[in-house]
């Protein structure tokens, strides 16, 4: 049943393949994403799945999931053929996914999403919410996490803890039905900050002791050299690379994913911010926020740090008129802060908001209506120079798409991203608010947007940069604020800083606060 | 690439085969001019409705209230008429009654907060109830209405120039082509537009981006509001009477038309001359019908079903 592997697969010693996906194709029109990509995965074992934007990795999964027909795919499960055809085939297949959007029912209880999709437990013919509480208790102390009021709406809860919710959903065992014998995490860590990473991690290892496959889609390096045992690599829908994470290295990967050399870092700086201010705050509170203190220069790149919801997305709000303002005094370019979006990028502010799907594009809407909106003025619309503007605008983030006519949802994640930063380029910004930019985006994607970045602020933009990636703060930042429950707790030098000293401050600062 | 292009095209196939299908059952009065320019002044108000209607649902919003407003606005002409006022005053108080309305509307929808198809069945009935009290639930007809503004519907430009003797082209259908350009315009050649089309695409994003949305909400309804009263003005010069529900029957169309067009937008979005071709298969299929002595409950009932089945299929394929 095994054809034979000429890529070098770490699995061939194994008698026992459990799982193996051979042959996967999968056209759209006239664009081929995934071509004859084989993949087989081991009891116990966790495989990576890595590649840029576009490589295939997100139809792969569908494909795994029922959710989308492939072309050509064969799966074998414990040397028995399987069929694909549903969602429903793949969970009684035993396969579970756990998403990279967090699609959690905002008007429902913790309990309520995390069996959503089960029966209920009834009792006299309605719900028994106390064995409903009990069940949903039992499936997030599964994942040690004891936290999580699940009486609570969903929607009331941060990010990290919404992912949490979703992994505890995707562990519940189904009466009667096959047990999970594969999980696929699908950029399980975008959302969430390192102490929920940990946690992750750590229900990670426990169900690879119970004997699951997993499949690990993550665009982390760290994490995977850290979490995973196998990887595969896929470049433009082929498969290019197979092996033990013990026998490679994360050179080979970073080459084989972006099939170039790029030096995994930052892009260096090259003049030092000047010392005209941009933006100065002096006692800033608001309703979430207070004591703010810091003036921000042109050219500096200025990044927030803290636990999850410690007020990041709050602060960056205020520069738009979102937060409003209750106390001290903030100046933004010699006036008042921007009372309204629409005021904020009139003045040269732009923003990257952090959910790039529910506040950052219109996903039905092409490129160009993306790209242009916060810039449109005059009352005539000429789709001819329309078109002209967003072409150049694409081309300064490297995007790939194929033209202004194109709706942004047939992108991948990172062109996604992509398309937000050439909105925030559209007019030359003086002020760069970004909230978590590289979310979900690949090495590649990731390293293009760090130049953006730093190319704006040498040319004298100020940026404002919150991000859950402390390497990503650490090496692009020149001064890092660490925000903890709203407070401003510290301004830090990050030189010569490690991701642990960060996230120790993080924690000291809570305690100062809890105290 | 052809099988979109073949899905957005499916809509217009149908009409081409209505009109085909109509052709051949009614060979000596269905094709000709004649008749076309009756199809064409038939569905003027529901154009003039239907295009309005575009304007709110480009936002993904919906305004119950148009057919109640027209009747409302030509209400509020015929009552001045009969008080004596000159003409302009009567259409210029029923255009502000329109523009008011749809205001009302607005507020309701972008300031207050409260969801569109609420709202205007709201104020569907307010309009409604308002029609009735002012008229005092008559028919304002006869000597009260001015022959200059119920003349207006019965006349039109001449065609002798393009062979067709004896015939005009109305100026009601006029002025439907005149409303479409306009809306047209507004919504594919401005910034205003293309606005309206982000707060459609994803309303916390277009606000993020800077776009006023409760301000440009309210004035689309505004918009709306105007159009629903210019149907309402063409309606009473037609039938030269004014009743408080003679309006009521273009809202569910209107909106039928709409969601017709709608499955030729490339991602389901509406567009005004795709609407144009949704008004185009109602009128034609009623037209049609009623020439083939077809009950006319019968007709509605084959009218509800076209619109589902073309909806349902375009759904349904862009889910799979």
């Amino acid at each position: 049943m095994l054809a034979s592997e000429d890529r070098g697969n770490p699995l061939e010693d194994d008698k026992r393949v459990p799982l193996e996906f051979a042959g996967l194709s999968k056209r759209y029109g006239p664009a081929t994403v995934l071509d004859d990509v084989t993949l087989r995965l081991g009891p116990g074992r966790v495989h990576a799945l890595m590649g840029e934007n576009g490589a295939g990795k997100s139809t792969f999964i569908k494909l795994l999931a029922g959710v989308v027909p492939a072309d050509a795919m064969t799966v074998w499960k414990d040397g028995h053929e399987v069929q694909l055809r549903s969602a429903a085939d793949a969970t009684a297949a035993g396969f579970r996914f756990i998403h990279q959007e967090l699609n959690t029912i905002p008007q429902l209880s913790v309990a309520e999403n995390i069996l959503l999709g089960q029966d209920m437990p009834l009792r006299l013919g309605l719900v028994n919410w106390t064995e409903l509480a009990r069940r949903a208790k039992q499936a997030l102390a599964a994942l040690g996490v004891e936290h999580i009021n699940v009486t609570r709406h969903a929607g009331a809860l941060g990010t990290g803890d919404r992912m949490l919710i979703k992994i505890a959903s995707a562990l519940v065992s189904h009466d009667g039905e096959t047990p999970p014998c594969l999980y696929v995490f699908d950029e399980p860590t975008a959302a969430l900050n390192e102490a929920e990473s940990e946690k992750l991690f750590a229900v990670i290892a426990r169900l690879k002791e119970q004997g699951a496959a997993i499949l690990y889609v993550s665009h982390r390096m760290e994490e995977v050299m850290r979490v995973c045992d196998d990887v595969t690599v896929l470049r433009n829908g082929r498969h290019v690379m197979s092996a033990k994470l013990a026998e490679t290295s994360r050179e080979a990967i970073i080459l084989a994913m972006t099939g170039r050399d790029i030096a995994n870092g930052f892009p260096a700086r090259i003049t030092h911010p000047g010392t005209d201010i941009v933006c100065e705050l002096r006692d800033v509170s608001s309703a979430t926020l207070s004591k703010l203190n810091f003036t921000l220069a042109r050219g500096e790149v200025l990044g927030i740090a803290g636990l999850a919801g410690s007020g990041q997305t709050e602060l960056l709000r205020l520069f738009l008129g979102l937060e409003k303002q209750t106390g001290g005094t903030a100046r933004f370019e010699d006036a008042d802060l921007p009372s309204s979006p629409s005021e904020a990028w009139s003045r040269g502010v732009a923003y990257v908001p952090q959910e790039r799907r529910s506040e950052g594009l219109m996903m039905h809407m092409n490129v160009r209506l993306n790209t242009l909106l916060p810039h449109y003025t005059g009352w005539r619309a000429r789709r001819s120079r329309e078109n002209i503007r967003t072409v150049e605008l694409s081309r300064r983030v490297h995007l790939k798409a194929e033209g202004p006519e194109q709706p942004v949802w047939q992108l991948s994640g990172g062109n996604q991203q992509k398309v937000v930063f050439a909105r925030a380029l559209g007019s030359i910004p003086r002020l760069l608010l970004l909230d978590e930019p590289t979310r979900g985006v690949d090495v590649g994607a990731k390293f293009e947007i760090y130049k953006l970045v730093r190319e704006l602020s040498e040319q004298g933009c100020g940026v404002i940069m919150s991000s859950t990636d402390l390497p990503e703060l650490l090496g692009m930042c020149d001064r890092i604020l660490i925000l903890s429950e709203g407070v401003q707790h510290a301004i830090v030098d990050p030189d010569g800083m490690a991701s642990s000293d960060l996230l120790q401050m993080f924690y000291a600062a809570d305690r100062l606060v809890m105290a | 690439m052809m099988i979109a292009r073949f899905r957005q095209m499916g809509t217009l196939l149908g009409l081409l085969l209505i009109v085909l299908f109509f052709t051949i059952q009614l060979p000596d009065t269905f094709l000709t001019a004649r008749n076309l320019i009756n199809v064409s002044q038939q569905i003027s108000m529901l154009a003039v409705v239907a295009f309005a209607m575009t304007v709110v649902m480009v936002m993904g919003d919906f305004d119950l209230s148009v057919g109640s407003m027209a009747s409302l606005a030509g209400i509020v002409a015929a009552v001045l008429f009969a008080l004596g006022y000159p003409l302009w005053i009567g259409v210029a108080a029923a255009l502000a009654v329109g523009m008011l309305g749809g205001l009302l509307n607005g507020l309701l929808v972008a300031v207050v907060g409260i969801l569109p198809f609420v709202a205007t069945l709201g104020t569907l009935t307010i309009f409604s109830g308002l029609a009735f009290f002012v008229s005092g639930g008559r028919t304002i007809f006869g000597r009260d209405i001015p022959a200059s503004f119920s003349g207006f519907a019965r006349s039109g430009v001449p065609l002798d120039g393009i062979g067709l003797t004896g015939l005009k082209l109305p100026f009601l259908s006029i002025s439907a082509l005149v409303v479409l350009a306009i809306t047209w315009v507004l919504l594919e050649q401005t910034t205003y537009g293309r606005r309206l089309y982000a707060i459609g695409g994803n309303r916390e994003a277009a606000r993020l981006a800077g776009v006023q949305v409760t301000r440009l909400r309210s004035s689309a309804f505004v918009l709306t509001g105007i159009g629903a009263a210019i149907a309402g003005l063409m309606y009473a010069s037609r039938v030269a009477s004014a009743n408080p529900t003679q309006g009521a029957g273009l809202m569910l169309d209107a909106i039928a038309a709409v969601f017709l067009g709608m499955t030729m937008g490339k991602e389901g979005e509406p567009r005004v001359l795709a609407t144009l071709v949704g008004v185009l298969i109602l009128g034609i299929l009623d037209n049609g019908l009623t020439q083939m002595n077809v009950d006319s409950y019968v007709r509605e009932m084959l009218i509800g079903a076209i619109v589902l089945v073309a909806v349902a299929t375009s759904s349904y394929r862009r889910s799979h």
